[in-house]
C-alpha cells in the first residue's frame, strides 16, 4: 500500500514546478481559480509580459480569504490578495497588512467613485433576487414581504451575498430594517451556508427567488441560450458588490505588485472578467461588453456603504437579522 | 430407542452417511478427525439439519422432519451454554420455561437440579463470576431439568484441564445412571469415550468406519483406531 | 491480564501511542488557534443557544437513527434475498456524499418539487414542507441510518449460531429470542452506535442551516465559522471547539456508563442459522424494514443517479484529474487509518483505561474540521508550504476522522477473539505477532473491512480540510464539484457528483468485500 502514498507525493511534487523567474503570488478565493473561474486566462496573460511566474493560492471566499491572511500575519508569502469587497476592506485596512497601491486609476466605469488609496476594485455587481420571467416578482422589499413569493437566501455569517443582502436591506431601509425582516420570515425558505447551496436550492425548484446577481441570468443566456431566468429590479436601489485587490505591506515583489494591478484595471484582465467570474468589469466600457450583458436590468440606484459605513452597520444589523429570523 | 436409518447428507463436496441403532440407557462416543463430520451428525439429530434421505427415529417415532424445538433432546455444547447477562438459577430456569415466570414447584425443581449437579447456593452468580467446570456443571443441571431422554453432547469439556473433565465425565456418568439417559458424545479424545460411553462410532470422511459396543471394540482394537490410543 | 507476554505489551505501547497522536492531533489545533488569538472573549447567549440546539437535534437524530436501524438490521439478519449484498453495500453511500449533494438528492423526493410531493400532489394535498427541524432530522437519518444498521448488523451477525441451536432446543419463542440474546447484544452495541452518530449530528452545520430553515438552527458548528469568518474571534472560536470536545467528553462517559461489555461468547466460524424467522408477523415486519429502507435510502441516490448520468461523459478532463488524485488520496487515508485504529482496538479490547481511550478515539468527529484545520494551518504553516503539506494533511486528517467509525467496528470483534482464543493462545505460548496474525486477523477481517472501506469513502467524499490547504491545481474531486457548482455549472457538478458516488461506493464495496473473503465470521 505505499504506492498512493508515493504517488500523492509525486503529484504535490508536480504542483510545485519552480522556476528562475521571480515569482509573484496572489491569494484568492476559490472560485476565481477553478479551471472555468478568471484565473488560468488571466495567469498566461500576465505571464506573457511580466516575465514572472504568477502563482494563485486559493481560499475559501472573500472572508475567508481574509481570514486566512490575518491568520498568516506579517509572515504572508502573499503579495496581493486579491477578491476581498468593500465590506471587508475596514476590517483588511485595520490589519495592517496592506500597503497603499499608489496608482491613479484610469477608465473604472464604476456607477460610484473610486478613492480608496488602499485597494483597487476589479470588478462589481449588484445583489439581486433572481427568479424564474414567469414570475410577477415584487418591485422592492415591502412588497416582497407581502407577497407569497418564496425565497432563498444566504447566511450573513458564513457567506458574502448574505452579508450584502443585510447591508442592502439596511441601507435601503435604515431603522424599518428590522420590521422588513421579521415580514420577509414566512417568505424565506431558508437559509444556506454558501452562494452555491443557495443557487442549487433554486434551481431545484425549492425557491421562487434567490439572492444571487444582477448578472446571474447572464450565465443562464450566454453559456445556456437559456432565457428563462431573469433578477428582479428594486425600486429603493441594488446594493453593490465591488471586489478589490490590494498589496501587501511587507512584499518582496513591491514592482511586480504594482505591475499586477495595473494589469488587472487593463483591457486583458478586464475582458476575461464577465463570462468568467459573471460580474461587471470595473474598468471595461459597456460597449465592451460581451453580447447579453445588454439584456440585464440596470438599477437606477445604487447602494453602498463605504467600508467604514459597513463594518459600523453589520453587527447592528446582523442581531435584527437574527432576532427578527429566529423567533 | 435413536435409529437412524440409511440417513444421507450432501453439503458442497462432503458427503455424509449413517446408520445407527442405540438402545434406552446405551451411550455413544463418536470419534473422528476434524472435518468427519461428526458434529454434521449431531446437527442432523438434533435437527439444525435436514438429511437429503433416510430417517431418524426416536423412542421409535419418525422425527426427520420435526422442528427442532419439538424434539425430546438436550444439547450441551463446549462453550456457548449460557445467557452472560441472566443468573445461574434462571440459565438452568430456561430449561423450564424461556420466559423465566417460575412458580413454586419449578423453582424448587430447579434447586433440585443445582444440587444434584454440585452447585447448591450459587443461584444468584452470574456465568461470568464461575470457573470453566462451574459453567459446565450449570449446562449439566439444566439437561436434567429438561428430562429429555436423549443427550447430544459436542465436546462439552473440550476447554477444561484433564482433572476437571475427569470429574465432570463422572458427574455426567452418574447421572446417566440415576435417569438412564440415552446419550450420544461428540469427542477427539478416545479417554473421554472409554470413561463414559457404553459403544463406540468412528466417523471419517462422512462414513461410518467402525461400531460397536465399546468393550468388545477395546479387546480387540482395529487398526483404524489406533491413530486414537 | 498481566500475564500477557512481552511483544504483546510492544502492541500496547504502540496503542497509547496512537491515542497520543488522535489526542495531539485533536487539541495540539485547538491550542494553536487559542494561542494565535490576540484578545479573548468569552461565549454569549447565541453560542448558549447555538449549544442548546445542537445536542438537542443531535439527541433526536441519533436516537432516531439507532431506533429505526434495529428493526432493518434484524430483518437484515433474518433474511437472505437477492440483492441483500448489494443493498447492505447500497447503504453506505448517503454517509459518504458530500453534504450539498445528499441533500439535493434528498430534495428530489422530500422537495416542493420533489416525488413525494407530487404524489400528495395527485391526492390534492399540499406539498412537503421539509424546512425545519424535522428536515434536519430526517437529513441526519438519511446520512446516518445506513451507518446504525450496519453497526447494529454486526452485532447481530456475532451472535453466536450456538445460541441460537441452544434457543431453539429449549423452544424460544421470538419473544424469547428478544429477550435473551437480541437485547442483551443490543444493549451493547447501541449506545456506541448512538454515540458516534450523536457526535457526527453535533458538527453538523450545512444540513443544520439549509434544512433547518435560518439561524433558529444555528449550531454550534456555524458559530464558530461565525467568530472565524465574521468576527475573526479566534479566541471564541476555539472555545467553541472546546465546548465541542466537552460534549464528546460528557457523552463519552455516559455511553461507558451506560454500555454492558458485549458478551456474545465464543462462536463457531458458520454462517448464521437462524430458528426464529418463520412466524408471518416477523416476516411482515422484516419485509416492511427492508422496503421501507431501501426506499428511504435509495430514492435520493436514484435521483442523484438520474441527473448525474447525463453529464457523466462530457466532463472537463480535469475532472477525472481530481477523481484519480481523490482515490489515491483515500486509499492512502485507509491505509494510514487501518494501521491507527488497530493496535488502538486492541488496546480498547483488553480493557485498558477504555473509557478514557474510547473517547479519545471519537474526539475527532466531535472537533470541528474547521478549527482541526485552522490549527494545523498555524502549527504547520512556519515548517511546511500549505498547499505542499495539502494532500498529506488532508488525508491524516480524515484517517483520524474514520478513527471512531473503525474502532466502533473492530472492537467487539477483537473483543470476541480475545475471549475466545486468548486463553488458548496464552496456553500454546503463541508470540505476540502469531496471536494477532493468526488468532485476532482472521476474525477481525470483516469489520476491518468494513472500517477501511468506510474510511475510503469518507475520504473521498470530505469537503472540510482541504478546503484550507489545497493550492489551485490540487483539488480533489468533490472540491471540483463545488468549484462547478460556483461557476453555476450545475449539470457538470452534478455528473461530477454521481462520479464521486459512484467511485466512494466503489471504494467502500472492494474493501468491504475485500474483508469477507476469507473472513471467519
Amino acid at each position: 500500500m505505499k504506492t498512493p502514498m508515493i504517488a500523492s507525493g509525486l503529484i504535490l511534487a508536480a504542483g510545485a514546478a519552480l522556476a528562475d523567474d521571480p515569482v509573484l503570488t496572489v491569494y484568492t478565493y476559490d472560485s476565481f481559480v477553478s479551471d472555468w473561474g478568471p484565473g488560468p486566462a488571466i495567469e498566461a496573460a500576465f505571464e506573457e509580459t511580466c516575465g514572472c511566474d504568477l502563482q494563485f493560492v486559493a481560499a475559501g471566499d472573500g472572508a475567508a480569504l481574509l481570514s486566512r491572511v490575518r491568520l498568516e500575519g506579517p509572515t504572508t508569502e502573499a503579495d496581493i490578495v486579491l477578491g476581498l469587497d468593500t465590506n471587508l476592506t475596514a476590517a483588511a485596512r485595520e490589519s495592517g497588512l496592506f500597503a497603499a497601491h499608489g496608482i491613479a486609476p484610469q477608465g473604472l466605469t464604476l456607477p460610484i467613485e473610486w478613492t480608496d488609496s488602499d485597494f483597487l476594485p476589479f470588478d462589481w455587481g449588484y445583489f439581486a433576487f433572481v427568479h424564474g420571467t414567469d414570475l410577477d416578482a415584487p418591485d422592492n422589499f415591502p412588497e416582497l414581504a407581502a407577497s407569497d413569493a418564496r425565497i432563498v437566501i444566504q447566511d450573513p455569517r458564513s457567506s458574502t451575498p448574505g452579508l450584502g443582502l443585510l447591508l442592502w436591506v439596511k441601507a435601503a431601509h435604515g431603522d424599518a430594517a428590522e420590521g422588513i425582516w421579521s415580514d420577509l420570515a414566512d417568505n424565506i425558505v431558508t437559509v444556506t451556508p454558501g452562494w452555491s447551496e443557495a443557487y442549487g436550492l433554486y434551481l431545484e425548484g425549492e425557491a421562487d427567488m434567490v439572492l444571487s446577481y444582477t448578472t446571474s441570468p447572464a450565465y443562464h443566456l450566454i453559456a445556456e441560450e437559456d432565457t428563462s431566468h431573469t433578477a428582479a429590479a428594486f425600486d429603493e436601489g441594488h446594493y453593490m458588490q465591488v471586489e478589490v485587490a490590494g498589496m501587501i505591506q511587507g512584499t518582496d515583489q513591491p514592482e511586480l505588485a504594482q505591475a499586477f494591478l495595473e494589469f488587472m484595471i487593463s483591457p486583458a484582465f478586464q475582458s476575461v472578467i464577465p463570462t468568467t467570474n459573471w460580474m461587471y468589469p470595473a474598468a471595461l466600457s459597456a460597449t465592451d461588453l460581451p453580447d447579453g450583458f445588454d439584456t440585464l436590468i440596470a438599477p437606477e440606484k445604487a447602494l453602498l456603504y463605504d467600508d467604514e459605513e459597513a463594518a459600523a452597520a453589520r453587527d447592528e444589523a446582523l442581531a435584527e437579522w437574527l432576532s427578527a429570523l429566529s423567533q | 430407542m435413536l435409529q437412524l436409518e440409511a440417513i444421507s447428507l450432501r453439503m458442497g463436496d462432503f458427503h455424509l452417511s449413517a446408520d445407527l441403532a442405540l438402545a434406552k440407557g446405551r451411550r455413544l462416543g463418536v470419534l473422528g478427525p476434524s472435518g468427519g463430520g461428526k458434529s454434521t451428525l449431531l446437527s442432523v439429530i438434533a435437527g439444525f439439519l435436514t438429511p437429503d434421505a433416510g430417517q431418524i427415529r426416536i423412542n421409535s417415532e419418525v422425527v426427520t422432519n420435526v422442528p427442532v424445538p419439538q424434539r425430546p433432546l438436550s444439547l450441551l455444547f463446549q462453550e456457548g451454554n449460557l445467557f452472560p447477562h441472566l443468573t445461574v438459577f434462571q440459565n438452568v430456569g430456561l430449561g423450564l420455561r424461556p420466559d423465566l415466570r417460575f412458580d413454586s414447584d419449578q423453582q424448587g425443581a430447579i434447586g433440585d437440579a443445582l444440587e444434584q449437579v454440585g452447585l447448591s447456593g450459587m443461584d444468584a452468580r452470574l456465568p461470568g463470576d464461575l470457573s470453566g467446570g462451574q459453567r459446565s456443571r450449570v449446562a449439566l443441571a439444566r439437561m436434567l431439568l429438561r428430562q429429555k431422554p436423549l443427550a447430544l453432547l459436542d465436546e462439552p469439556f473440550a476447554a477444561l484441564d484433564p482433572g476437571l473433565r475427569s470429574e465432570m465425565l463422572a458427574l455426567v456418568d452418574e447421572l446417566c445412571v440415576k435417569t438412564g439417559l440415552t446419550l450420544v458424545m461428540v469427542s477427539h479424545d478416545l479417554r473421554d469415550v472409554e470413561k463414559l460411553c457404553t459403544d463406540l462410532c468412528l466417523l471419517e470422511d462422512g462414513a461410518i468406519s467402525l461400531y460397536g459396543p465399546l468393550e468388545q471394540i477395546l479387546a480387540n482394537p482395529p487398526a483404524a483406531l489406533k491413530p486414537w490410543m | 491480564m498481566a500475564e500477557r507476554a512481552q511483544p504483546v505489551n510492544l502492541a500496547d505501547g504502540i496503542g497509547v501511542a496512537v491515542a497520543a497522536l488522535v489526542l495531539l492531533a485533536v487539541m495540539g489545533p485547538l491550542g494553536a488557534v487559542l494561542w494565535r488569538a490576540e484578545s479573548f472573549s468569552g461565549l454569549g447567549p447565541a453560542d448558549w443557544a447555538a449549544v442548546r440546539f445542537t445536542i438537542g437535534q443531535a439527541l433526536l437524530s441519533a436516537a432516531l437513527s439507532v431506533g429505526l436501524a434495529i428493526p432493518v438490521a434484524r430483518a437484515l439478519a433474518r433474511r437472505r434475498f437477492p440483492g441483500r449484498g448489494i443493498l447492505i453495500s447500497l447503504m453506505g453511500a448517503p454517509f459518504i456524499l458530500p453534504v450539498i449533494v445528499a441533500v439535493l438528492g434528498l430534495l428530489a423526493v422530500f422537495g416542493r418539487r420533489g416525488a413525494a410531493s407530487e404524489i400528495l400532489g395527485f391526492f390534492g394535498l399540499p406539498p412537503i414542507e421539509v424546512y425545519g427541524l424535522h428536515g434536519v432530522v430526517l437529513a441526519h437519518v438519511f446520512f446516518n441510518l445506513p451507518l446504525a444498521v450496519r453497526l447494529i448488523l454486526q452485532g447481530w451477525l456475532a451472535i453466536p449460531v450456538e445460541r441460537f441451536r441452544l434457543g431453539a432446543t429449549l423452544g424460544f419463542t421470538a419473544s424469547d429470542v428478544a429477550r435473551h440474546m437480541e437485547r442483551p447484544m443490543l444493549r451493547a452495541v447501541c449506545p456506541g452506535a448512538f454515540l458516534v452518530i450523536f457526535l457526527i449530528c453535533t458538527t453538523s452545520f450545512s444540513v443544520a442551516l439549509m434544512l433547518g430553515g435560518g439561524p433558529r438552527a444555528t449550531t454550534v458548528e456555524l458559530a464558530i465559522y461565525q467568530a472565524f469568518r465574521f468576527d475573526f474571534d479566534l479566541a471564541r472560536a476555539a472555545l467553541l471547539g472546546l465546548v465541542q470536545v466537552a460534549i464528546c467528553v460528557v457523552a463519552g462517559l455516559m455511553v461507558v456508563w451506560i454500555a454492558v461489555p458485549h458478551a456474545a461468547g465464543t462462536g463457531l466460524d458458520r454462517p448464521l442459522e437462524r430458528w426464529d424467522r418463520s412466524g408471518t408477523v416477523a416476516r411482515v415486519s422484516d419485509w416492511i424494514a427492508i422496503c421501507g429502507a431501501a426506499l428511504f435510502l435509495l430514492l435520493p441516490l436514484g435521483a442523484i443517479f438520474v441527473r448525474g448520468v447525463g453529464g457523466l461523459f462530457d466532463m472537463p478532463g480535469l475532472i477525472y484529474a481530481a477523481a484519480l488524485r481523490s482515490v489515491l488520496l483515500s486509499l492512502a487515508t485507509a491505509t494510514v487509518a487501518v494501521a491507527l485504529s488497530v493496535p488502538m482496538a486492541l488496546l480498547i479490547a483488553r480493557g485498558r483505561a477504555r473509557g478514557l481511550f474510547e473517547t479519545i478515539g471519537a474526539l475527532s468527529i466531535a472537533v470541528s474540521p474547521l478549527v482541526v484545520g485552522t490549527g494545523l494551518f498555524v502549527i504547520l504553516r512556519p515548517f511546511v508550504s500549505p498547499s505542499g503539506s495539502a494532500l498529506p494533511v488532508t488525508g491524516l486528517v480524515n484517517a483520524l476522522a474514520a478513527l471512531p467509525f473503525i474502532l466502533r467496528a473492530l472492537v467487539p470483534a477483537i473483543e470476541q477473539a480475545e475471549r475466545g482464543y486468548g486463553k488458548l493462545a496464552r496456553s500454546l505460548d503463541m508470540s505476540g505477532w502469531h496471536y494477532g496474525r493468526h488468532v485476532i486477523l482472521p476474525r477481525i477481517r470483516r469489520p476491518l473491512g468494513f472500517g477501511a472501506g468506510l474510511a475510503a469513502a469518507l475520504s473521498m467524499g470530505d469537503l472540510g480540510v482541504i478546503t484550507l490547504f489545497a493550492a489551485p491545481q490540487q483539488g480533489t474531486l468533490p472540491l471540483e464539484m463545488f468549484r462547478l457548482m460556483g461557476a453555476y455549472r450545475m449539470e457538470e457538478a452534478q455528473a461530477a457528483a454521481l462520479l464521486l458516488l459512484a467511485l466512494s461506493l466503489g471504494l467502500f464495496w472492494i474493501f468491504d468485500r475485500g474483508g469477507r473473503i476469507h473472513a471467519a465470521t
